[in-house]
């Protein structure tokens, strides 16, 4: 056993993401990635299993860690109660922490995520939000988007919305107050570690 | 569906009774922000119940986590700061309105429960970060698990069935799960994953028929970094174009959700599909309507559509009102909250509307 594979186990989520993989495939057949990308979960387990420096530090640098869609799919399945999906988060944690994330084209579109999604959680407490969603960015979501967004003032109040209200509601602006309790959340527990380590060198 | 199929007997989950702390989702406010409005409506008009909309929520970073932007670390404290609030203000039953939400609780749940110094790192971090203290949660559950728990208590007070009011027969109902509903800790949904019954349950109280086709339990495509990253947006789609061909041979009249973004998605992929190939699933050009289990009880207590919200989907849902038989203004719809008479939308090129 390596480094690599000794980090991945240190974290607290690989003891029930993996213990016993008898290589039987049937994530593989669950999962809607392996339908749609060049992926296999099954091959993923099992590399870790083996625990070969070597072909972690590949596999950390690949596009293939970051083909999963987290559905999850393959933790119910799984008849030794094993979680691929779970493995594939202690992946790609690592393949950030060690800036491995930068040699795959999937892998840099953390960069764009960190920056979109982070900047939404650090800067307004959602992870998405209409004013956060422009149409030219969305065009899957058809012309009543288009119609709500610029409409969003007049009708946000009859669907029930607090848009940009004080007070409690849905799409309310988040106090300051709590914003700040989140940023500082963020500092003392690795999250802005985690985001200047993403967006160096950008 | 067979009496040989009714195992979610065997799985029924603990749901609380009353008083109830609600964690609004990021993605229900976007989209669908009527939803929430109509359940908290439903909680305590039709039910009596007692439930709190607190100001100083914010999101779980459920979508960040999965996303792999936000550490575990991080986002159990996070957690821990909305169950303080939750403590704070008295409650132990916590009630997060989006699926996400609820796998990213049950698992940092479990997580504590298998490993309580995790708990205990989580409880200094919080201290040190916001001077705030928690206890975890007696109960946790989806909202859908309420409105399920409440169905037939609701049923008496419903102005309408899930009934065809054309020829007399059941609604053929697709109901959809989001997979951290019950994929992750099977034991934590109604029905488990494998035979979900919290929207089953509903639509069969309520006078309508549940389609057990061969995908029911295929993820939406949402896929986190698979929906975010604009050209990853190829396997979102194609996951629900696997679920809308599965569903189409058995004429659905409408889908059901739990899950606000599947809800979304499952609404949104028939537009661009239907622009993309000029293909719809309902046979008529205009979709399958795609729900929120919110606006389908909303909807059968009496609630005006477009209250609701209903006008935010782009697949019309006119047809399936006109099917229940439910009364709605046409005029109404493209209103303000003020009756200010707003311009409307632009109509797609290939789905009707």
């Amino acid at each position: 056993m390596g480094n690599l594979s000794n980090l991945l186990k240190q974290d607290p989520r690989f003891h029930s993401a993996l213990t016993s993989c008898m290589n039987c495939g049937m994530c593989t057949a669950i999962c809607p990635a392996a339908e749609f990308y060049d992926y296999d979960p099954r091959k993923i387990c099992d590399m870790v299993q083996r625990g070969d420096d070597e072909t972690i530090e590949q596999l950390l640098k690949s596009d293939t860690i970051w083909y999963c869609g987290q559905c999850l799919s393959c933790k119910t399945r799984c008849p030794r109660g094993n979680a691929p999906a779970e493995v594939i988060l202690i992946l790609r944690k690592v393949s950030q922490e060690m800036g491995y994330f930068r040699f795959s084209e999937k892998g840099r579109q953390q960069v764009e995520i960190m920056e979109h999604i982070g900047g939404n959680i650090l800067e307004i407490g959602y992870c998405v939000h209409p004013d956060r969603m422009p149409y030219e960015k969305h065009p899957e979501q058809g012309p009543v988007w288009d119609w709500y967004l610029k409409n969003i003032e007049k009708v946000a109040p009859k669907v029930g919305a607090n848009y940009h209200g004080t007070g409690p509601g849905a799409l309310r602006t988040i106090p300051e107050e709590t914003m700040e309790e989140i940023r500082k959340i963020f500092e003392e527990t690795g999250g802005m570690e985690l985001r200047h380590k993403v967006l160096i060198d950008r | 569906m067979t009496e040989n199929k009714r195992f979610w007997n065997e799985y029924q989950k603990e749901i609380a009774e009353d008083h109830y702390f609600y964690e609004r989702s990021c993605i229900r406010q976007t989209f669908f922000p009527g939803s929430e409005a109509a359940f908290l409506k439903i909680l305590r008009t039709e039910l009596g119940k007692d439930i709190r909309d607190e100001v100083n929520q914010h999101t779980c970073t459920g979508i960040g986590y999965h996303s792999d932007i936000v550490p575990l670390q991080t986002t159990m404290t996070i957690v821990a700061r909305l169950f303080a609030l939750m403590t704070e203000a008295g409650y132990k039953n916590y009630v997060p309105s989006c699926v996400t939400s609820f796998g990213v609780f049950t698992e940092i749940c479990h997580l504590w429960e298998e490993d309580p110094s995790l708990l205990d790192k989580t409880r200094e971090l919080l201290y040190k970060a916001t001077k705030r203290e928690f206890i975890v949660p007696e109960n946790i559950a989806h909202p859908s698990d309420i409105v399920y728990k409440f169905r037939e208590q609701l049923t008496p007070r419903m102005k309408y069935r899930l009934v065809n009011r054309y020829t007399g027969k059941p609604l053929r109902v697709v109901d959809h799960i989001g997979c951290h509903y019950a994929k992750i800790f099977p034991d934590k949904g109604v029905g488990k994953a494998e035979f979900p019954y919290v929207l089953a349950g509903m639509v069969e109280s309520w006078g309508g028929e549940v389609i057990d086709y061969p995908e029911r339990r295929h993820c939406c495509g949402f896929g986190f970094r698979q929906y975010i990253v604009q050209e990853n947006r190829g396997y979102s789609v194609a996951n629900s174009k696997k679920k809308f061909e599965s569903m189409e041979p058995y004429e659905p009249d409408f889908i059901v959700s739990n899950c606000p973004g599947c809800t979304m998605f499952l609404d949104k992929w028939q537009y661009t599909i239907a622009e993309m190939e000029n293909k719809t699933y309902d046979g008529h050009g205009y979709g399958i309507p795609s729900l929120t289990y919110e606006e389908m009880t909303g909807l059968l207590l009496g609630y005006d559509p477009w209250e609701l919200g209903l006008q935010l989907h782009q697949v019309q849902v006119e047809p399936l009102l006109d099917k229940i038989g439910i009364a709605y203004d046409p005029g109404a719809k493209y209103r303000a909250a003020d009756g200010t008479i707003l311009p409307n939308p632009d109509k797609p090129h290939n789905l009707l509307v």
